[in-house]
């Protein structure tokens, strides 16, 4: 080029200086864990299928949400969503509402009628998995997902276990239920319904190469009260499943529950949708420590259902029975006051929590159990090789989302055990906190509350009394979400550098970093409002 | 508020981009194809937030202007750290002078563009607050009152940083600067000395006067496209955060700006011949401590002892500006 007069350089751009050289730290983009996911018993990936849902994406959010868990209509009405007890929200308004979003992808999929495919390739390898519940439909769908034939056995006449016959139809309508599990039986697993397994080798050797056993727990568990021998003293189980099958058990007018759990809680609800005109809660020890859910107490109290807490039943006669008062201790366990009162009643329906019935796996005594639960190792495996067991049966807690995620992780390994590999599960502890997130950028939306039937109304008969989400609603709910530590496309890096050393990729394909001109100044970094851009040493 | 605030969730328009809302409601800044006035090579320090600035107000001028404009540049940081000769950062036609002159020869630009007829072509004079406030004032004061067809932008980092962090005229009371040492009875520059140049600016009467801050970047763009709407002289002065010379981190850059209007300490309004006509709302109110404490020009104030005097004199100057500007609004309205 022709210079002018004095000018000895040409002139040039000052791309030529690569800044990149003065740095010492990069940042990194990463995914970390979300709280939501971290907290999910069935290990779903919550902040992946909000991500897909907040742009009106509903049936593939529902797809990225059932490679998880195949039940988000159930979910979304049953599960006590752990996930939104955790959500990093909460601390800047309230929890994102999970749950509700979850039902309504689910409802949306029963709407529009989606379906699961048939698994592509078949695996040649059969699995028989025993008890139609929670954790055994879970299992059952992801088998079959990976090219597995499978087949459930039941003794009852519907899949479903606890979700049918535990469950009160006013918390899972029948015909949602049936959806969800009419999906997993069009991807061809087999049910053998009205099927007691009295053998479970005799199963396997029935040409199954492995098995998962999911009988859960259906044996409630008595406690020894003197009464008298016109006593009327059921057991909840037994009561909610007679509903179900529509042998409704007399309960007279006067109905008393004893226990604190979910279960007392249903069974109270029930009768009062029964029929019963005055039920009557004992429990002995306080609110905050009765293992029932909160929102469940809430809904029961609501629909007038009175609570005994701090009391133990001592007699039980034909009208009455007895209760003495407790006190709390300095260890904060209830004592005995001597003081007493008398209830009356027409029946007393005890709900102290179930036990597992090992008499059903009949002549399979080389399991082990260990106090009432069988273990198993951290495959899901029990005792024999080839046997797998999760949900009720096994230590754990005792809820339909932990059962879906045995059933899940049972799959996963049962697979590998198959393919003569092992399952690598992908560990991710980095849980993001409420203080690592940038908070500012978010706008202030406080949460939907969903609409519940009215307490009069709906101690009257079986209706659901937690409304859905309409679409508007799902999609702000959606959008409250914070994506904790993993990138949701807002830009800020990509505004934010003075280096314009951010190249921005395109839509679902993020950022990366120029190399060449980042300084190492961190701004993108503080100013990311999930967490997911990190500094990291540069070598 | 030049700009319309987005309520729309996740990130409405508080952040710089949002996937969820159509492309012509995101920033210019979003955009992947965004002109990038100022390239990447250039030597600002890292966190610079004149560079940012700088690049937020000119990408939206070109925006506003399809891309007709030619740029002056007066003396300073932005000047050397973007053009060591034969390297230049800039993809614009850009035009340095002297310190003083960057508005007269701003105004000359204008008038031979007048001359040829190009009145699609349009000019913005920019300089830092030295250039600005103290040595190119009366120029610019010329400028306004003869209304020439002018954007001036001035990028304030409240000292002359490019020669070694000295006060400026817009330095503020009590912050240390090389002149203005943390020593004595009175530490740091001394209360009630200074200009207050938007307030100037708007004395003159000029079409259109604004404050911005590189932490609102949507408003910065709704303000320098505004501002392109209008002919005759314009006045937008721009909050920019220095890392070397206020003494914080690099990455707090826009966390500094933001606490600084948070706390009202920096008001961010708009002025139209003469008269404020719209002010942000402070939207998560701060103490002015938790502006101060990030910066070692104000570390005097806290250690060895605590100087809550002081402190509470910056706060009065802050509950001054809210009222004055109206900074809080009923909560309610707020989004």
């Amino acid at each position: 080029m022709e210079k002018p007069f004095a000018i000895t350089l040409a002139v040039n751009s000052s791309l030529n200086n690569h800044t990149g050289s003065w740095r010492v730290e990069k940042p990194e983009y990463v995914h970390r864990m979300p709280p939501c996911n971290s907290a999910c018993p069935a290990g779903e990936n919550i902040q992946n299928w909000l991500y897909i849902a907040e742009d009106g994406s509903y049936e593939a959010a529902w797809r990225a949400l059932i490679i998880e868990n195949p039940f988000p209509a159930i979910m979304g009405r049953v599960c006590y969503h752990p996930c939104e007890n955790v959500c990093n929200r909460a601390e800047l308004d309230q929890s994102v509402g999970i749950n509700s979003i979850e039902r309504f992808l689910g409802d949306y999929a029963i709407e529009k009628a989606l379906t699961i495919p048939a698994p592509a390739v078949e695996s040649g390898f059969k699995v028989l998995v025993i008890g139609a519940g929670p954790a055994g439909l879970s299992a059952a769908y992801h088998l079959r997902s990976m090219g597995h034939s499978v087949t459930v056995r039941d003794a009852t006449h519907a899949p479903g276990g606890m979700m049918r016959y535990g469950i009160p139809q006013y918390r899972l309508p029948r015909e949602v239920l049936d959806a969800e599990i009419h999906r997993i039986k069009d991807m061809g697993v087999t049910f053998e319904m009205n099927t007691r397994v009295d053998d479970v080798h005799e199963a396997l050797d029935e040409g199954f190469d492995a098995l998962f056993l999911a009988i859960g727990a259906q044996l409630s568990k008595r406690a020894y009260i003197p009464a008298s021998e016109a006593a009327r003293i059921l057991d909840a189980i037994k009561v909610l499943h007679g509903v179900e099958d529509g042998t409704q058990p007399l309960l007279g007018r006067k109905v008393v529950v004893y226990g604190g759990g979910n279960t007392a809680m249903d069974v109270a609800r029930t009768a009062k949708r029964l029929g019963a005109q005055e039920t009557i809660i004992v429990y002995r020890r306080t609110r905050d420590k009765a293992p029932a859910n909160d929102e469940e107490i809430t809904e029961a109290l609501e629909e007038g259902i009175l609570v005994k807490w701090l009391s133990t039943i001592k007699h039980v006669d034909e009208k009455t029975l007895q209760i003495e008062k407790m006190a709390l201790d300095e260890n904060g366990y209830p004592q005995p006051t001597g003081e007493f009162e008398t209830l009356e009643a027409d029946s007393l329906i005890l709900a102290l929590g179930q036990e597992v019935d090992f008499s059903l796996l009949g002549n399979s005594a080389d399991l082990d159990t260990k106090d009432g639960v069988m273990p198993v190792d951290s495959t899901m495996m029990t005792s024999h090789p080839g046997i797998f067991a999760g949900g009720d049966m096994v230590p754990a807690d005792r809820t339909v989302t932990t059962g879906v995620g045995h059933g899940k992780k049972a799959a996963r390994n049962i697979d590998a055990w198959l393919r003569k590999t092992a399952f690598e599960k992908l560990e991710n502890r980095d849980v993001v906190t409420f203080d690592q997130l940038n908070t500012w950028y978010y706008t202030d939306a406080p949460h939907i509350v969903r609409e519940r039937l009215d307490a009069t109304r709906r101690a009257k008969d079986f209706s659901e009394v937690v409304k859905g989400l309409d679409e508007t609603n799902a999609l702000f709910e959606a959008r409250r979400c914070m994506s904790c530590g993993n990138c949701f496309e807002c830009d800020n890096c990509f505004g934010v550098c003075p280096d314009n050393a951010i190249i921005k990729l395109g839509p679902g394909k993020g950022f990366e970093i120029n190399l060449d001109y980042c300084k190492g100044c961190g701004i993108c970094v503080a100013e990311c409002p999930s967490s997911s851009i990190v500094m990291v040493p540069d070598k | 508020m030049s700009s319309t605030p987005i309520k729309f969730y996740q990130v409405g328009s508080f952040a710089i981009g949002n996937r969820l809302l159509p492309a012509d409601d995101r920033s210019i800044q979003s955009d992947p194809s965004r002109t990038n006035a100022l390239n990447s090579g250039h030597r600002a320090c890292q966190g610079c937030g004149e560079a940012l600035g700088a690049r937020y107000a000119l990408d939206a001028a070109m925006r506003a202007t399809n891309e007709q404009i030619i740029a002056v540049n007066a003396t300073g940081c932005l000047e050397v750290f973007s053009t060591p000769y034969p390297e230049s950062s800039w993809r614009i036609p850009w035009l340095h002078s002297l310190f003083g002159n960057a508005p007269a020869v701003a105004t000359g630009v204008a008038a031979a563009l007048k001359a040829q007829g190009k009145s699609d072509i349009r000019v913005i004079a920019q300089g830092g607050d030295g250039a600005t406030v103290d040595i190119g004032f009366g120029a610019l004061s010329g400028m306004f009152e003869r209304n020439d067809d002018v954007l001036y932008i001035c990028y304030d980092n409240e000292a002359y940083m490019n020669t070694g962090v000295q006060r400026s005229g817009a330095t503020p009371p009590a912050a240390r600067t090389a002149t203005t040492q943390a020593v004595g009875e009175n530490p740091g520059n001394v209360f009630g000395q200074g200009k207050n140049l938007p307030r100037i600016a708007m004395a003159h009467e000029i079409p259109y006067v604004a404050t911005a801050t590189v932490a609102d970047l949507r408003d910065l763009e709704a303000k320098v496209t505004k501002a392109m709407s209008f002919r005759g002289a314009r006045y937008i002065h721009v909050l920019v955060p220095c890392p070397l010379g206020w003494g914080s981190q690099s990455c707090d850059t826009i966390k500094i700006a933001r606490l600084a209007t948070q706390s009202g300490l920096f008001p961010v309004f708009e002025a139209e011949n003469g008269e404020v006509v719209a002010s942000t709302p402070i939207r998560k109110r701060v103490d002015v401590e938790e502006y101060l404490k990030l910066q070692v020009r104000y570390s005097h104030l806290f250690a060895p002892t605590r100087r809550d005097d002081v402190i509470n004199h910056l706060q009065s100057i802050a509950d001054k500006n809210i009222a004055r500007y109206n900074l809080l609004i009923d909560e309610s309205e707020s989004i």
